[in-house]
């Protein structure tokens, strides 16, 4: 039997990859939205819905940013609310291990688990920055090198929680100092399915060693491969199989009737992404510097970036360029010799869809990514809130499922056990 | 007069369905409001989660979860409610409750216990800031320009720029603005010395008798004064106990409605349950004139709240 794929499906986020001046493009705050996606998801036979976690609104410039989808919900809340809703689909959501402690984190996954019976999960990210901070008692910030010492030994104290079966514990690390009764029983799961986003060496070792899921940023089929061989081969020194840790990249995709009909609306939804002021936006966010006075429709700036990383333009997003004066020269000369504007260029360089084309195409590519060793399955991030996987579901699912690689109906009750996780 | 009837739900069950059930029945009488009780360290699930499941599955019923000031993040205890209030579309509240426990403070490991100025000045700091976060958006907010390409006019969101003894909050929420602007808050008062302190929707009392009820509204002029009866059971500690037929039950309701108090919160006992209350009791006091269901969906209309008025609107326009 070949192997299977995973399949989720992302909330779409606060950034420009989701388009809200489209006319179809509904609400990113009403439960209606959440409801849809959830119930599309389900019917499609997917292991998860992801939704992730705002600490704070992104500044550029200093000010709020306006361009993008702003305002998102609390994360578990309104996973607890879709529990109502759903019968079989994962609930996976995104909680700080900076900003959250963790017998109340641990608490509630645990009654999420309780309440979904078996289907939560949880990606654990760390965000160093005191930007995050100003929203919070802690204040301040968590230095660099310490984010996944606090990430682990959260895990840790999350697990030590969790089998305590509602009883008493006592942990003491370098992050934590805690004790008394846990109060919640063991969840259907034991432990929620624990996913993990870093993709530094400290987020790998991390991954391999406290993980059951890695979502990745890694989608080219060669860097994917690469990045797939290398975590797995860390499992082996925490006695763990290969089976144990599942590497699933955040993707988008784009179909059409044809593979040239496809193309075309890759192109058009990619000019709904980067509008003139976006594309600005976006540029700055490279040259680290205030370029508003530039013409989006113009060259790029003769000037190079700025290189102080310790202020960074835009707050609240992970960085995204570790080599800018390299990245620069490398748009400039792409810019020049193809005549492009800074819009045409950053429609060209940021963001591309990842899997364009017909269903069939689609599907078999998918197929391809997983059966040579380049993910275990995906995280589709479509481009419009609610209706944006319709046509994945529609089209592109029944040809899995004829593949044999898909899910026709569910087979556990639990996430884990969908996951083929032990 | 007609009264307002609320449910107190207390249980250490993990089971949604044991949750869903009894909402449901409150949600079919037409009640105002049920609350669920939550703690740290109590073998209970997490009350907004209990909130945020029954949510979905009911049309009227306001949801009232406990949540604690103490020890936890003030954005996080803003921003969860919101999103309960945007699930339930304008029905969700929240019961204040402080923690002086030595055995939570080891729990969440962040501090010593506080005294009690201290657990109310702080939970007071807390309630400001929650409600500020709530205002921190302006309904109007979102504008979708395409000619501008602006999501949101950023004129309509505000820092909050709290600084307190406690903590301090920028802002402003990630949550746009709540169905209700201001969800309702509440807080059980068993203590007259927190009054005056905490800035607080609808009380939750525990009068022995109808006229210490009556003295206790006269000294809370414009608030909602909830009283606290337990239902047929044996008495606890703090509330009154009315035991009997439903026909005694809603006398004694009716014995007590003169006193100016804005309802009921009924803890269920162990001889008259949820159903009992939803499907006699309601009845009954209907016959009588003494409950009436409310027509309107939002919690704050249903208990005649006056419409939340944004507080950075109002700076706005000044």
């Amino acid at each position: 039997m070949p192997k299977q794929i995973i399949l989720a499906a992302h909330f779409p986020g606060v950034n420009n990859t989701t388009v809200w001046s489209d006319p179809r493009a509904g609400s990113q705050i009403d439960f209606d939205s959440f409801e849809y996606l959830a119930r599309t998801a389900e019917r499609g036979k997917f292991d998860f819905f992801f939704l992730a976690e705002g600490l704070r609104l992104r500044e550029q410039r200093g000010l709020i940013h306006d361009l993008d989808v702003v305002g998102r919900p609390d994360t578990i809340t309104v996973l607890a609310a879709l529990a109502a809703v759903t019968t079989h689909l994962g609930l996976a959501g995104t909680l700080n291990a900076t900003y959250h402690e963790p017998y109340e984190l641990a608490r509630q996954l645990a009654t999420l688990d309780h309440l979904s019976g078996g289907r939560a999960a949880w990606n654990v990210v760390t965000s160093p920055g005191a930007f995050f901070g100003e929203n919070f008692r802690r204040g301040g910030f968590l230095d660099h090198a310490d984010r996944y010492v606090r990430a682990g030994e959260f895990i840790e104290t999350a697990r030590r929680l969790w089998d305590s079966d509602g009883g008493e514990f006592t942990v003491r690390n370098s992050q934590f100092d805690i004790r008394g009764r846990f109060g919640v029983p063991r969840s259907p799961q034991g432990h929620p399915v624990v996913l993990q986003a870093g993709d530094s060496d400290g987020g790998r070792e991390l991954a391999a060693r406290h993980a059951d899921a890695i979502f990745s940023r890694h989608h080219q089929i060669d860097d994917a491969r690469q990045f797939y061989r290398d975590v797995k081969d860390r499992l082996g020194r925490y006695g763990r199989s290969e089976d144990s840790l599942k590497i699933i990249p955040g993707v988008s995709y784009v179909l059409g009737d044809s593979d040239a009909d496809a193309q075309e609306r890759a192109h058009h939804i990619r000019r709904q992404q980067v509008s003139p002021q976006t594309a600005i936006l976006l540029l700055e966010q490279l040259w680290n510097t205030d370029l508003s006075g530039y013409d989006p429709e113009g060259p790029l700036p003769e000037t190079d970036p700025v290189l102080d990383e310790s202020d960074t333009i835009i707050k609240g997003r992970a960085g995204m360029y570790p080599d800018r004066l390299r990245t620069a020269n490398e748009w400039r000369a792409r810019a020049e010799a193809k005549n492009l504007s800074i819009r045409d260029l950053i429609i060209e360089v940021t963001g591309r869809q990842n899997f364009i084309g017909t269903a069939s195409r689609v599907a078999e590519q998918l197929d391809e990514y997983v059966q040579t060793g380049a993910c275990d399955g995906f995280i589709l991030v479509s481009h419009l809130t609610p209706a944006g996987l319709d046509d994945f579901v529609d089209q592109v699912v029944p040809l899995l499922q004829e593949r044999g690689v898909f899910r026709t109906g569910y087979s556990a009750t639990t996430l884990r056990g969908n996951l083929g996780l032990v | 007069m007609t009264l307002h009837l609320a449910i107190a739900l207390d249980g250490d069950s993990f089971a949604a369905g044991d949750w869903t059930t009894p909402v449901r029945q409150a949600d079919e009488a037409r009640l105002d409001f049920v609350t669920f009780q939550d703690s740290f360290g109590g073998r209970r699930p997490d009350a907004v989660q209990v909130a945020a499941l029954v949510a979905p599955l009911t049309r009227h019923v306001g949801l009232v979860p406990v949540a604690t000031t103490t020890h936890t993040e003030p954005f996080h205890l803003s921003t969860a409610l919101a999103t309960l209030d945007h699930v339930s579309r304008g029905r969700a509240g929240w019961q204040v409750r402080v923690s002086a426990d030595p055995a939570e403070a080891d729990l969440l490991g962040r501090r010593a216990p506080l005294g009690f100025d201290d657990l109310f000045a702080e939970a007071a700091d807390v309630i400001e800031v929650v409600r500020r976060l709530w205002d921190s958006w302006e309904d109007d907010a979102i504008i979708k320009d395409v000619a501008t390409g602006r999501f949101i006019d950023r004129e309509k969101l505000h820092y909050i720029d709290f600084a307190g003894a406690y903590f301090s909050v920028k802002g402003p929420s990630i949550v746009p603005r709540p169905p209700q602007g201001q969800p309702v808050v509440a807080a059980l008062a068993h203590d007259e010395r927190v009054w005056s302190r905490l800035d607080v929707d609808v009380y939750f009392v525990t009068p022995a008798d109808a006229d210490q009820a009556a003295k206790i509204v006269r000294r809370l002029p414009g608030k909602k004064v909830f009283a606290d009866l337990v239902v047929g059971g044996r008495a606890p500690a703090d509330a009154a106990v009315f035991t009997g037929t439903t026909a005694r039950l809603a006398d004694l309701i009716a014995a007590w409605s003169g006193s100016g108090i804005a309802g009921f919160r009924l803890r269920p006992g162990e001889d008259y349950g949820v159903a009992a209350i939803t499907s006699e009791l309601v009845p009954e006091l209907r016959r009588r004139g003494l409950f009436t269901p409310s027509p309107h969906q939002r919690l704050r209309e249903r208990l005649g709240l006056p419409q939340a008025v944004n507080r950075y609107q109002e700076v706005a326009r000044a």
